[in-house]
């Protein structure tokens, strides 16, 4: 009886329904005040990581849709990610193309390389995919710094990326500009994306990712439902990089490792697999959590990281999601009484 | 010519490094039906255990004894007080669980040893094998060793009750608690014997990469590699896919022109993808047989 | 009555005089952002997870050192205060530590942060902020650049200066070479390939393979059998200590026995030639510009006295064989005397221009002759090396100490 194996079996996904993927409209308007607020008051660091909380906040988006939205695991994230930030940041420094209008092109080419992986990952599931993904997360650096694109990509040495300034005349400061550039096209997305799941083609993921086998009885086109939700969350992944080369100045093989690829998943599972809301939090995880374990002890940072960790997903398997389902809970209870 | 069958023989002095690892990779699928992400970090910490033994004076085959005991039930200790609380929790949130486990033992590794590269004695001496200068007795050796795990690991999945019980227990859980199989330990026992397995594989092949924090880093890529292309459900597959890894990747590396040399772990990879496209089970793995 | 107004007129000019002259001391006193009476802010950027870890003992062993400068009074009574963050060696990362170092902790200078790609991704902040950044770690030639990064300044000398080095003794030596060159593919290689190109000019030619290596391979022997198979005669190893050590052991086993030279990076007795074994290590060629903490000729040494009784109060879990203990350390001296220097001007930009005006300044651990030498056009500290050649278990300095100085 062995030889019924499945390595990530449905299951292992668990079933979100669709209305749990949001928020409710009263939370949504208090974040979005949140949003548009608080970098007000605060100093340009800190607008600064708000914009990166940001920008990796669309990146976890992109994968929520891939794995929570179809049910393929993806630790290949990093290699679209740098695409769409090589894309932007060659067309800008090379082309002296605008920065806004860099992104939707790095969102089409990373749209396109991502459709065309799908293929052959069509054929793979579980530990199959997740290795066929991370060699593609090993391969980019190199193929980054290959002397062949040296011309294009700076090589080993990366590019240097021009901020841009606030337009208009606007009398605010390049970051607080881009924060809020960043912000707009956030929102889009995520609106974007809210909407892809509750529509047809977003019962269809669903469909596929309970069971795949059911869902092409029923008449779903499995292949090409799967090869266009990784076509999109590398599109989404791509724009994310593209902010991110922005927001940095700076582009570099060693930017776009492993190790962001692993960040991005780490930041999709503290936030909720599936609950797309999740993701700002999981960005949160993954930028600031680094910074409290390097303030706690700086030989032992990585073991304090993984300890947090550890603590996140004992008292939340389920992640930020799980927290959301309580509070909805204790909210409901109050009213009642 | 000569190039050629030297690369061969390289590659075969390579490919028992990963065919031991993943040897270690295909012990711990079998219990708990996937990859864990810490093993190879695992791995380097008994190893260092061992080196810490042989420096306080310990004989190499003692400290081996000690370390592969202590490995075994670390390896234990491990999921009964980290993964079995996370056994109702979602595949994926066990994933993050094994980074975790990564980052500390990696961390913690660092404080203890630093990161300087340190020697590690060899049992076998590393004197030219049969002659051939690209094979020394100590990769010799530790061929010979892998291929007596497989046996043993081949003897024990096969005709052993409680090996015949694990793998049940990892594929078929609820029939397998059916039938009177404690599914619980049989996977405590999987992490231990995969730790042990892979405590012999750090001790391998620390002599060839030197012992420190990160040795496992990127042994640990090709073990998973190589497993993946053999099958993770059989050890055979697993030891052929190391050798065949270490073959293909350095005759890439050494005849495909223009890129082999920069790319040839990329393009390793994506061989491996396209047989996976052609034989999703790997080259011996049992074929998935989905069920609705 | 007279008298006494006398006294009054005097009383008062005193009070005067005094007001002037205090008045006078005040306005010597001058500071920018993270510099008062009391301390001075000095930020810094190291890996100490990720990849890049090992180097993690740089900044600690910096940390030690102000730890020892404050216990001895501080600078001009004025404490040193050490801020150093982990980027884990991503450039993003880099990036949001700088940025917290300069507008959150107001800091005064960032101070030898490592990795050419994090310095990279911060060069044009800081200098856009015209905040020093000061003796970065790492060889790269473009921190001397004074013209276009006034703010930036490197402190190691240069891979390629290193590289010309040795071009320029093998051409001497070893005219016929034919040479097989391994590389880690980063910038740290590419840079030292290129100055070993340029070095050897028109013989570029006795170059007879060249191959790179990733640092995610667990070996590289694959590399050493096929550039043995080349038939060079001349075997030149740029790479980081775990790969030099592979390389030479491998270099052992398989018989090959060329001249083999090793970049400064991996010329460490404690943690490359010992683990490769001396046996294979002899004759080995390098290059140094400081003193090997794992090297028994230096026991003895005034400056490496210093050096081990600081160890032994401040850091003594340091492993002293480490190179990177003997760089944090160097380069930390060399911030306290440019502190020093400022006096109490502790002005941004008197920091730099003090930086620019080291002269024949030769911190502890440095050879015998290697001075540290700055100015307006130069930001290049370090500049000279002397070779060496491994014989039984330690180093041995030959010929003159030679000026890599890049002429460009």
């Amino acid at each position: 009886m062995s030889a019924v194996q499945e390595v990530v079996t449905p299951a292992a996904i668990e079933a979100v329904p669709k209305r749990a993927m949001t928020l409710g409209y009263g939370t949504s308007l208090i974040m979005l005040a949140l949003l548009l607020l608080v970098p007000l008051f605060v100093k340009n660091f800190i607008i600064f990581q708000l914009t990166m909380l940001l920008i990796y906040g669309l990146a976890v988006l992109a994968l929520n849709i891939l794995t929570g939205g179809s049910g393929q695991f993806s630790l290949g994230q990093s290699a679209f990610y740098a695409v769409g930030a090589y894309t932007s940041a060659i067309l800008m420094e090379h082309a002296g193309m605008n920065y806004a209008l860099t992104l939707p092109v790095a969102g089409l080419i990373c749209f396109g390389f991502g459709f065309l992986f799908g293929q052959p990952a069509l054929r793979l599931s579980g530990v199959y995919l997740a290795l066929a993904t991370f060699a593609l997360a090993t391969a980019m650096p190199q193929l980054l710094k290959l002397g062949y694109f040296e011309h294009w990509t700076g090589g080993v040495q990366g590019l240097v990326v021009t901020k841009p300034d606030a337009p208009f005349g606007l009398p605010i400061s390049q970051d607080m500009w881009l924060y809020y550039f960043t912000l707009v096209i956030t929102i889009a997305i995520y609106i974007f994306s809210v909407n892809l799941l509750q529509s047809r083609s977003g019962r269809a993921l669903m469909a596929i990712r309970d069971n795949e086998i059911a869902a092409s009885a029923m008449g779903v086109d499995v292949a090409l439902y799967k090869t266009l939700a990784f076509g999109v969350s590398a599109g989404i992944t791509g724009i994310a990089g593209g902010l991110g080369a922005i927001a940095v100045q700076f582009v570099a093989p060693d930017a776009y490792t492993i190790t962001l690829a692993i960040s991005l998943f780490l930041g999709m599972v503290v936030g909720g697999v599936g609950w797309l809301p999740g993701s700002i939090v999981g960005s949160a995880f993954i930028i600031f959590v680094p910074n409290i374990a390097e303030g706690i002890s700086k030989g032992l940072s990585g073991a304090v990281f993984g300890v947090l960790l550890f603590l996140v997903i004992f008292l939340v398997p389920h992640g930020a999601r799980q927290v959301a389902i309580v509070a909805q809970q204790l909210m409901g209870k109050l009213k009642r009484n | 010519m000569e190039l050629f069958t030297n690369q061969i023989l390289a590659g075969i002095a390579t490919g028992a490094i990963y065919a031991c690892m993943a040897l270690a990779v295909v012990m711990i699928y079998q219990a708990i039906d996937h990859l864990n992400f810490a093993q190879g970090e695992m791995a380097m910490f008994s190893t260092f255990i061992s080196w810490q033994l042989m420096q306080w004076g310990v004989p190499y085959w003692g400290a081996f004894i000690i370390t592969l005991a202590l490995s075994f039930a670390g390896g234990i200790a491990i999921e009964r007080l980290l993964f079995k609380p996370l056994a109702k929790a979602p595949i994926l949130t066990n994933v993050a669980g094994f980074i975790a486990l990564f980052a500390i033992i990696n961390s913690v590794a660092g404080l203890i040893w630093d990161f300087t590269i340190k020697q590690y004695p060899t049992p076998f001496g590393s004197y030219p094998f049969l002659g051939s200068q690209l094979i020394s007795t100590h990769q010799a050796g530790m061929i010979g060793v892998t291929v007596l795990l497989l046996l043993a690991l081949y003897f024990f999945f096969q005709f052993t009750r409680i090996g015949l019980a694990m793998r049940a227990a990892a594929s078929v859980p609820e029939s397998a608690r059916l039938v009177g199989v404690n599914t619980s330990w049989m996977i405590a026992l999987g992490w231990g014997m995969a730790a042990a397995i892979g405590s012999i594989a750090g001790m391998l092949i620390a002599p060839v990469v030197f012992l420190e924090p990160n040795m496992m880093g990127g042994v640990l890529i090709y073990g998973f590699a190589a497993a993946v292309l053999g099958g993770l459900t059989s050890p055979l597959g697993a030891v052929v896919g190391g050798f065949l890894v270490g073959i293909f990747e350095n005759l890439a590396g050494t005849y495909i022109p223009g890129v082999g040399n920069e790319l040839k772990l990329p393009i390793a990879l994506a061989l491996i993808i396209t047989v996976l496209v052609v034989k999703p089970a790997g080259l011996f793995g049992r074929p998935i047989v989905k069920r609705v | 009555m007279r008298s006494k107004q006398k006294l009054r007129i005097a009383a008062f000019s005193t009070v005067i005089a005094f007001v002037t002259t205090s008045g006078a001391a005040l306005a010597q006193k001058k500071y920018d952002t993270g510099a008062t009476d009391a301390e001075i802010k000095i930020g810094n950027i190291m890996p100490y997870s990720g990849p890049a870890s090992a180097y993690g003992v740089i900044g600690k062993t910096e940390a030690a050192y102000f730890t020892k400068i404050n216990a001895e009074g501080g600078i001009k009574g004025r404490k040193i205060n050490f801020i150093t963050y982990d980027d884990g060696y991503s450039p993003p990362k880099a990036v949001e530590q700088a940025r917290k170092l300069v507008e959150s902790d107001e800091v005064l200078l960032v101070f030898n942060p490592l990795g050419t790609p994090s310095n990279s991704a911060i060069q044009k902040y800081l200098n856009s902020k015209k905040v020093p950044q000061l003796f970065v770690a790492t060889g790269a030639t473009k921190w001397n650049d004074p013209k276009s990064f006034p703010w930036t300044m490197g402190w190691q000398p240069s891979y390629q200066s290193e590289a010309r080095i040795y071009a320029k003794f093998l051409m001497k030596e070893k005219p016929d070479a034919k040479i097989a060159i391994l590389y880690q593919n980063d910038d740290f290689g590419k840079d030292y390939l290129k100055g070993l190109k340029d070095g050897l000019g028109a013989k570029a030619s006795a170059i007879v393979a060249e191959e790179s290596y990733e640092t995610t391979e667990p070996t590289i022997d694959g590399h050493i059998v096929k550039l043995k198979s080349t038939g060079a005669d001349t075997f030149i190893s740029i790479t980081t200590p775990k790969f030099a050590a592979q390389a030479i052991k491998k270099l052992g086993e398989i018989e090959w026995k060329p001249l083999h030279i090793v970049s400064n990076v991996s010329a460490s007795v404690g943690s490359v030639m010992k683990p490769a074994g001396f046996e294979n290590s002899q004759g080995i060629l390098s290059a140094a510009y400081a003193k090997d903490g794992a090297d028994p000729q230096w026991d003895n040494d005034p400056g490496m006295k210093k050096f081990y009784a600081f160890l032994e109060k401040y850091y003594p879990e340091a492993n002293k064989l480490d190179g990177s203990v003997v760089f944090g350390y160097g380069v930390a001296q060399t911030m306290a005397k440019v502190i020093e220097m400022c006096g109490d001007n502790l002005t941004r930009e008197n920091v730099m221009k003090q930086a620019a005006s080291l002269k024949d300044f030769a911190p502890d651990t440095l050879l015998p002759g290697v001075k540290i030498n700055t100015s307006a056009t130069d930001f290049a500290p370090i500049e000279q090396l002397q070779m060496m050649r491994f014989k039984g278990e330690k180093w041995e300095l030959f010929g003159d100490i030679i000026s890599g100085e890049l002429s460009n």
